[in-house]
């Protein structure tokens, strides 16, 4: 039954070959046992980059809403006024000293400055012209008391002694604008919020399947690999970290860019600062500067990107062990 | 070694393609695997390589139940066992060399402890001057040469090929089949699946022959 020929007499099948091209050091830098530079790693990239990029944005646009908001809040609640009313048989500039007087000794106001009547005049003459006559009017007289940062505010107080030595004089802490105000903040805040929220979501979902499509075209060097008696771990550990390093790349471009574009609208603010153009913009648009709480939150984002990848890697992984066995 | 009792197989709830397989596959010995194409041949050897559970019967691998196998534990088994495809699965961004030491790589050897061995079996496979080219440019009988010397790398006691020689000429076949019998003189159980009558023709071997889900052995 055996007929094959000794192995003395046999020529080689592969003699009359002649591969000096392919000859070549036996070996260089080991190749990765990850395929690295794929189109289908390039995609992943790519897309882990864009998707970064919008997060940031939405990220740092909605910390500078919080910001605004939190400042709008501060502007209005930092001070309060008194008005005066002339009332008759009462002595309106004494009114003011004495409100000036007793606003000056209350807890928790820092300054109080009293507009004269030159000035109260002043403030009404935009809504009834110049050139009257606006001695006979009776004018309110304001008084502004500008609040300590440190110690909260006796307004109860500073009301009741109004109330006693000046009953024409009327306390407004603003209360009403900044419940409005703090209404307006927080609902363009929480969509904010909700946006991000949603922007991260999608982030992180499209990654996970840009990165399962990438994964798919490295299912034969799974197989082999635990063909060749590679342990479960192994192989999710070598594709682990291929996928970290991928999620990292395009997480550190796309980050990074948002990170540039905030860092130059910071620059263009502190430029522009003082400007006509400049003052105008920061009127409409507020400022686009950013914190350093946003570039940690970006900072935070290009972590979470990578790690969603290499996470998304490794169950993907996991998953075609199991279908192998 | 090996010992296979009343094994059978079924793919999810169709009828049963393997029945009560019951054989034994000795240390250093040679034999073929036969059967008509769909006989089950394939499904055979990926139980022989763990890649597939029985769905009934007992296999015992090396002194072992495979059946309390934890997933490790077959890895480890695996790398007892070199398995050569008939579609040779090398990875194409990798050079000859590379695959060849991959059984290696994965044991976590390092480079210079294993490259004079890799050399030298790509020598004696007659790769010896394809060491730094990838598999697509690689012939056809030069991937399956590749593909047996990545199976052997790590000294596998028992070596399983699955139509080793489907793809080449009689004559390389021959060639393939010498090297798979210096393999065993070296020590390694090997058997191969092959429905290629003349190939068994050349070498006195047992046969295991599947025909209708049964295995009947010839010695």
């Amino acid at each position: 039954m055996s007929t094959i020929e000794p192995i003395e007499t046999m020529a080689e099948p592969w003699d009359d070959r002649s591969p000096a091209a392919s000859r070549g050091p036996v070996q260089r830098a080991a190749t990765p046992i990850v395929q690295s530079g794929s189109i289908a790693g390039r995609s992943l990239t790519a897309v882990v980059a864009i998707m970064t990029f919008l997060a940031a944005l939405t990220t740092g646009a909605v910390l500078m809403i919080v910001g605004a908001a939190g400042n709008w809040q501060a502007d209005v609640g930092r001070e309060v006024t008194i008005q005066v009313r002339p009332v008759s048989g009462r002595d309106i500039e004494a009114d003011v000293r004495a409100a000036t007087a007793a606003a000056q000794v209350t807890a928790g106001i820092a300054e109080v400055r009293a507009y004269t009547k030159a000035e109260s005049e002043a403030l009404v003459e935009p809504w009834l012209g110049s050139g009257l006559t606006l001695g006979d009017l009776p004018i309110p007289r304001m008084i502004v008391a500008k609040l300590a940062s440190a110690v909260a505010p006796d307004f109860a107080g500073l009301r009741r002694t109004l109330a006693a030595k000046v009953p024409s004089a009327s306390l407004d802490d603003h209360r009403g604008w900044i419940d409005r105000m703090r209404a307006m903040a927080e609902a363009a805040v929480a969509a904010g919020v909700g946006i991000l929220l949603l922007v991260i979501a999608v982030t992180v979902l499209s990654v996970t399947f840009a990165t399962r499509g990438a994964m798919a075209t490295n299912r034969p060097i799974i197989e082999v690999l635990h063909y060749v008696g590679a342990t479960d771990g192994f192989v999710a550990n070598q594709f682990q970290r291929h996928f970290l390093l991928l999620g990292f790349k395009g997480g550190a471009i796309g980050g990074g860019a948002a990170i540039v574009l905030f860092g130059t609208l910071g620059a263009a603010n502190a430029w522009l600062a003082g400007t006509a153009g400049g003052d105008e913009f920061l009127a409409l648009f507020g400022s686009s500067a950013m914190g350093i709480a946003g570039y940690l939150a970006i900072l935070t984002q290009i972590v979470l990107m990578a790690v969603v990848t290499a996470v998304a890697s490794r169950h993907t992984v996991n998953q075609t062990l199991q279908n192998i066995d | 070694m090996i010992r296979f009792e009343n094994v059978g197989l079924r793919y999810g709830l169709g009828p049963e393609i393997l029945r009560d397989l019951s054989f034994r596959i000795e240390a250093k010995s040679f034999q073929f695997l036969t059967g008509p194409s769909g006989a089950g041949k394939t499904s055979l050897l990926r139980m022989l390589f763990l890649s597939l559970k029985p769905t009934r019967g007992l296999i015992s691998m090396f002194d072992r139940d495979t059946a309390t196998l934890s997933k490790d534990g077959r890895a480890a088994l695996r790398r007892r066992i070199g398995i050569v495809f008939q579609d040779f699965r090398l990875l194409d961004h990798m050079t000859t060399y590379e695959n060849v030491a991959l059984p290696l790589r994965v044991l976590g050897m390092d480079e210079a402890g294993y490259r004079a061995e890799v050399v030298e079996l790509l020598q004696w496979v007659g790769l010896g001057e394809r060491t730094g080219a990838l598999p697509p440019v690689l012939s056809g009988g030069e991937k399956q040469r590749a593909a047996i010397a990545r199976a052997v790398i790590a000294r596998p006691q028992l070596l399983l090929a699955d139509e080793p020689t489907g793809n080449v000429d009689p004559n390389l076949g021959q060639r393939l089949l010498r090297l798979f019998i210096e393999l065993n003189k070296s020590g390694t159980s090997v058997v191969i699946a092959t429905h290629d009558i003349a190939l068994m023709d050349e070498y006195d071997a047992p046969r295991l022959v599947l025909h209708e889900g049964r295995l009947h052995v010839y010695d």
